[in-house]
């Protein structure tokens, strides 16, 4: 089949340790970029001067024109520059469009940089913002579908959306709540190995998932992402960009994306996610199976997208991923490691970075560079990103070697 | 304690207007695209899917069964701040579509996917809202 031919890799990764209340000086977007993108560059030992191309899903300062003002703003200008909207699937879509830049010849180095700090100077005379801030990834607009047939049912924010899905999952498939807390569980055991993480040195029990407070019914507080402050970045280029490139090389050999609908009350079956499209098509065009996967980094707002991704990205039986993660170990030492840096459940979500965390992860495994967190011989990683309420996702297999 | 900011009602537009009049009169009111033998929610001007030019406007019963709902312990959002036992639901509707709403006039702990539900129309201001509670009676 057609696809990506492995021919571009990510040389180098960067990600800012979570910070509940940031110690870094407050930065724009555009500042946040330029920190980032030295950082990448210095970890892949690759000049900027290399660099020709940049991927963006958008900065602060600017409603538009967002990938000319920061290929102006780091004085490098672009054979290709993209901007990227898909949610929390973002970070996963800009690393498959980089690579495949890359492999048409379009340009030989991308910064792929998504900054992920709230922090930032403020004028003088606040703005007024356009819509209150509690619309999130609404659109209260007039015209737009949300705010006419959704928000004003309080059909707003994730909470509510995604405890909606798993509702509908325990009524198809029946709910174990003690499943859904082993991914919160096992993911925080590999916090504790990982120092960047919001949570390092504060493991958890099921019971304690479990007495966490109700959100919406059925998730509770521990099954949610926690907002950090931090960010992220990958450098990708070609083949001669990494024989010159100080990691080893991390191909992207596989990808698949599928966008289904913006809001789950007009998702066609709301119980098989996009992922598994997506994922079908990633694991074809790498050539490679699902038991060849050394790491998995999957995206994880809530406890319950982990659950429904192992389902329908083919890893456990549609239906059964309860019993499946009960039989599991998803730690960095256990038989299927998942989320090895912590995930965004332990880690800390950074806002849009929280995607890029999934991509560092996995691409740190095959440096193998994750120290105590480390996973033998990791060589196969399987990637996620998930957009909106799991109504647009990207599946990427990263690969060394 | 700061005041509760009012909740967001929905504007109609030239589009919807249709759907919103129906609601304001007791009755609820979608398209229809023939060609495709298919019932659209929420409004357009072409069909979904075919992209066909032939929606018109049905009257419908709107009883639906209960696709999905949650309890939000926590407030969804500052508007729905005293909002206690909000529902958000999920229902769809016996010609098929599936509705945003609320689930009113019930115990939360009744509440069952697939329980069969009723239109509330609720007027608020210039709009009438589409609620939902459990059917009294058998369909």
């Amino acid at each position: 089949m057609s696809g990506l031919r492995g021919r571009a890799a990510i040389l180098g990764i960067a990600e800012l340790p979570a910070e509940r209340k940031q110690t870094r000086p407050a930065l724009f977007t555009l500042d946040q970029w330029a920190m980032l993108s030295k950082m990448v560059l210095d970890d892949a030992g690759v000049p900027a001067s290399a660099v020709n191309g940049l991927v963006t899903h958008g900065i602060a300062e600017s409603d538009m024109f967002a990938p000319a003002t920061l290929a102006e703003y780091l004085g490098i200008a672009l054979d290709y520059g993209e901007r990227v909207d898909l949610g929390g699937a973002t970070a996963a879509g800009m690393v498959w469009r980089a690579a495949a830049a890359v492999e048409l010849g379009l340009c030989d180095a991308v910064l792929v940089v998504v900054p992920g700090s709230q922090i930032m100077p403020t004028p003088r005379q606040p703005r007024t913002p356009a819509s209150p801030p509690w619309v999130g990834a609404s659109s209260d607009k007039y015209g737009s579908p949300q705010a006419e047939f959704e928000i004003p049912y309080g059909n707003v924010g994730q909470n509510g959306p995604y405890a909606q899905i798993a509702q509908r999952y325990a009524h198809e498939y029946g709910y174990d709540p003690r499943a859904t807390a082993k991914i919160a569980v096992d993911q925080r055991t590999n916090a504790c190995a990982h120092p960047g993480a919001i949570f390092h040195g504060r493991p958890i029990t099921v019971d304690d998932v479990l007495a966490s407070p109700m959100i919406a019914d059925p998730i509770r507080m521990l099954d949610v992402v926690m907002r950090v402050q931090g960010g992220a970045a990958v450098l990708i280029g070609g083949v001669d960009l990494t024989r010159r490139a100080r990691n080893r090389p991390v191909w992207i050999t596989g990808l698949g994306e599928h966008i289904a609908f913006k809001t789950p009350t007009y998702a066609d079956n709301l119980l098989q996610t996009p992922i598994k499209r997506a994922a079908d098509r990633a694991f074809e065009m790498a050539g490679v199976s699902r038991a060849d996967i050394d790491i998995a980094s999957i995206y994880d707002c809530y406890t319950i997208t982990v659950l429904m991704t192992l389902e329908d990205a083919g890893f456990a039986p549609k239906g059964e991923g309860m019993r499946w993660v009960l039989e599991h170990d998803l730690t960095h030492a256990g038989d299927f490691p998942l989320n090895t840096a912590g995930g965004q459940l332990s880690f800390g979500q950074a806002g849009m970075a929280g995607g890029m965390h999934h991509v560092v992860d996995a691409a740190r495994q095959i440096m193998g560079r994750a120290e105590n967190a480390q996973v033998p011989r990791c060589d196969i990683g399987f990637v996620t990103g998930n957009g909106g309420i799991m109504s647009e996702q990207v599946a990427l297999i990263l690969r060394g070697e | 304690m700061s005041a509760t900011p009012p909740k967001p009602l929905p504007e109609p537009t030239p589009v919807s207007r249709p759907y919103w009049d129906g609601l304001a009169e007791g009755v609820v009111r979608i398209q229809y695209s023939p060609s495709a033998d298919q019932w659209v929610f929420y409004p357009r001007t072409l069909a979904p899917g075919t992209l066909a030019d032939d929606l018109e406007w049905r009257e419908i019963s709107g009883a639906g069964t209960l696709y999905t709902y949650t309890a939000a312990e926590r407030p969804v959002a500052p508007p729905w701040a005293d909002a206690v036992h909000h529902l958000p639901a999920v229902v769809e509707w016996d010609e098929g579509p599936r509705v945003s709403t609320e689930l009113i006039d019930v115990d939360p702990a009744e509440v069952r996917i697939g329980m069969r539900v009723e239109p509330v129309f609720c007027p608020e201001g210039d709009i009438t809202m589409l609620r939902y509670r459990p059917m009294k009676e058998a369909p």
